[in-house]
């Protein structure tokens, strides 16, 4: 869905975090600002929320660790003991291992699998490029043009070190 | 930033002065320009050796493994040593990736990506081994738990073998996602920068639409940090599941506790000599000395010193257990490697992992290229020693006087190895050619490292 959007854009990632801070005191949302390298400090200044994937990491990690660890009970107590020289069927340190990797196994592709999701990311996607020099040099700050007075905000941001500023008509909820 | 405190203390990451652009064009435009001459030469000289691997492995495997050199003693020779020591080469990628991310060590940004791609391409060549030694490699699926008509007759979950399987193939696994992963905000920019329509729809689908968002950024910091912290006990779980293939059986000088720790230092030894070889061949052949600086050749050095330190002393622990354990059969297997007929072989491993690393305690030769390549291809081969000395001596002489044996390599089993040595150059090759070789949105965030503001 097309929408206006005032973009501006920065050249220096001090400059576009401080006129984050700036934009984010006048109560004005910031859409997305689009950065080649991740600058710290910016996604706690746009007041993004805090990631949700760590508790994937857990919820799987634990999945994948009863799994395993019951599935290898299963097979030597239940489905099917089978005497290995006399070694005890409930033998719970060689589970160990398998239980371990099947955990970082589980854990770690669900994370990846929820990061492409949550993001919308996948093998083919053509995503809204404002410029392209937004994943080379360009720290480029889209704001919603409804959610705030252009002229004002212009200023602003020029005040800032924006090098431009401009409204266009842009999808970028892809 | 904190990044840009002055300190004398503080070397600069990147040593020349750069803009975002100019690093992007040093790193990036390599992928546009035509190949150079030497990659020219270097990839098809692997291809070629891949290739005779390739025909050498067909033809073992459709002969069987009577080809090898192996007897009813020595069940396990240059298979298993060479698949431990690509295993033990692939360990360095993850732990400067994963461990050093933890450790917050800014100096890794310039390393990890072409370290991360070389621990993927050790691991598929370690790989190879165990599948050629299963005898019928079409038949690998046995080795998975899945419900046959056998029963289900499961596989044996305690044994360190299938510990080793479900290990390798949850690090190659995890490992190659990490690094892909990483590769994303790297490959989006070869899409936004490349004037080719064709280079322009293949990095489009490879980097899943990418395009910088804060939000996305956030996530993804978050992903590196959860894949680190699980990669970190993976990276040592690995080895040390790999040397219970070992520790677990009742042969003289396997059958010790030492082997998990030892088994890990080796590891990163051995990883971290080949990402030093590698590094110095890449950084003079791709013109990145900026990059990959003098200063992070001399803190591979610092690790290759205190972990071939460690082997060490490892290596002395295990003589003295050996003689205090009172066991003379565990007496003889030692006093067999460094006498007996593989003295050789011994002496080879103690000369290159325990004395050639020393020298990195001087810093003018830790910072002189050609002497660190040289003394990384001595750990390379002083690593290989290792596994052999472990595995052939040991299983050459055991309990028995009347079934001891000696063992040499066939051709078949030498153009194997040397077949593996064709795919990992090929695979490497083909890497800095077309993908980025250094973590360009890394670096960038490093710039600022002990440098003062523009």
């Amino acid at each position: 869905m097309k929408k206006d959007y005032v973009i501006a854009t920065f050249e220096c990632d001090e400059k576009v975090l401080h006129a984050t801070e700036k934009v984010v005191a006048k109560n004005i949302d910031i859409y997305d600002i689009y950065t080649p390298f991740p600058v710290h400090g910016l996604d706690e200044a746009m007041g993004i929320k805090r990631s949700i994937l760590p508790y994937v990491t857990l919820l799987a990690g634990l999945t994948g660790m009863i799994l395993a660890f019951s599935f290898q009970m299963w097979v030597f107590n239940i489905s099917w003991p089978v005497n290995f020289g006399g070694k005890p069927f409930m033998s719970v340190p060689s589970f160990l291992p398998i239980t371990f990797e099947f955990t970082v196994l589980l854990g770690a592709h669900t994370t990846v699998a929820a990061f492409l999701a949550i993001n919308k990311l996948f093998p083919g996607k053509q995503p809204t490029i404002i410029d392209p020099a937004q994943t080379e040099d360009k720290f480029i700050m889209a704001i919603d043009k409804e959610k705030a007075n252009v002229d004002d905000l212009t200023n602003l941001l020029k005040e800032q070190g924006a090098v431009q500023v401009e409204v266009q008509n842009l999808d970028l909820s892809i | 930033m904190s990044d840009a405190h002055v300190s004398k203390f503080r070397q600069k990451l990147i040593t020349e002065d750069r803009s975002y652009k100019q690093i992007s064009e040093d790193i990036l435009d390599t992928l546009e320009a035509p190949p150079t001459k030497g990659w020219f030469i270097g990839f098809s000289l692997s291809a070629l050796v891949l290739t005779i691997g390739t025909i050498v492995i067909l033809y073992q495997v459709t002969t069987g493994i009577g080809t090898w050199g192996l007897n009813k003693t020595i069940g396990w020779s240059w298979d298993i040593t060479n698949f431990v020591f690509w295993v033990g080469i692939g360990h360095a990628g993850t732990l400067i990736s994963a461990i050093l991310l933890i450790f917050r060590q800014r100096w890794r940004t310039g390393i990890n990506r072409a370290a991360e791609a070389m621990t993927i391409f050790a691991v598929a060549c370690a790989g190879i081994f165990p599948l050629i030694h299963a005898g019928r490699p079409w038949l690998l699926y046995w080795v998975f738990p899945y419900p046959n008509t056998r029963g289900s007759l499961w596989v044996n979950f305690h044994s360190p073998l299938l510990w080793d399987v479900v290990a390798i193939s949850t690090y190659l696994t995890v490992s190659l996602v990490f690094w892909y992963m990483g590769l994303l905000p790297d490959l989006a920019s070869v899409r936004d920068r490349t004037k080719s329509k064709m280079r322009k729809f293949i990095y489009g689908i490879a980097s899943f639409g990418w395009n910088g968002s804060t939000k996305t950024w956030h996530h993804f910091e978050v992903l590196s940090l959860i894949l680190a912290g699980l990669a970190t006990p993976l990276v040592l779980s690995v080895h040390t599941i790999v040397s219970f293939d070992f520790a677990t059986s009742v042969i003289p000088g396997w059958h010790t506790t030492i082997f998990p720790p030892y088994f890990v230092a080796g590891a990163i030894f051995s990883g971290f000599a080949m990402v030093c070889t590698l590094m110095i061949l890449t950084r003079k052949i791709m013109n990145w000395e900026n990059y990959i600086t003098v200063g992070h050749i001399d803190a591979m050095c610092k690790v290759i010193t205190l972990t071939g330190t460690l082997v060490g002393l490892a290596y002395g622990t295990e003589f003295f257990i050996a003689w205090y354990s009172g066991n003379e059969y565990e007496q003889y297997a030692f006093i067999n490697r460094a006498t007996g007929p593989y003295w050789w072989a011994y002496w080879s491993m103690i000369s290159c992992n325990v004395i050639s690393p020393q020298f990195f305690w001087f810093k003018k030769l830790r910072r002189n290229m050609t002497f660190v390549f040289i003394i990384s291809i001595f750990v390379n081969i002083g690593m290989w020693f290792e596994r052999f000395v472990i595995i052939t001596t040991s299983l050459h002489r055991d309990y028995l006087p009347s079934s001891w044996a000696m063992y040499s390599p066939t051709w078949v089993e030498i153009w194997t190895f040397i077949g593996t040595f064709g795919l990992f150059f090929t695979l490497f090759f083909l890497f800095i050619r077309f993908l980025p070789g250094i973590a360009v949105a890394e670096v960038k965030s490093v710039y600022r490292y002990a440098r003062e503001n523009k």
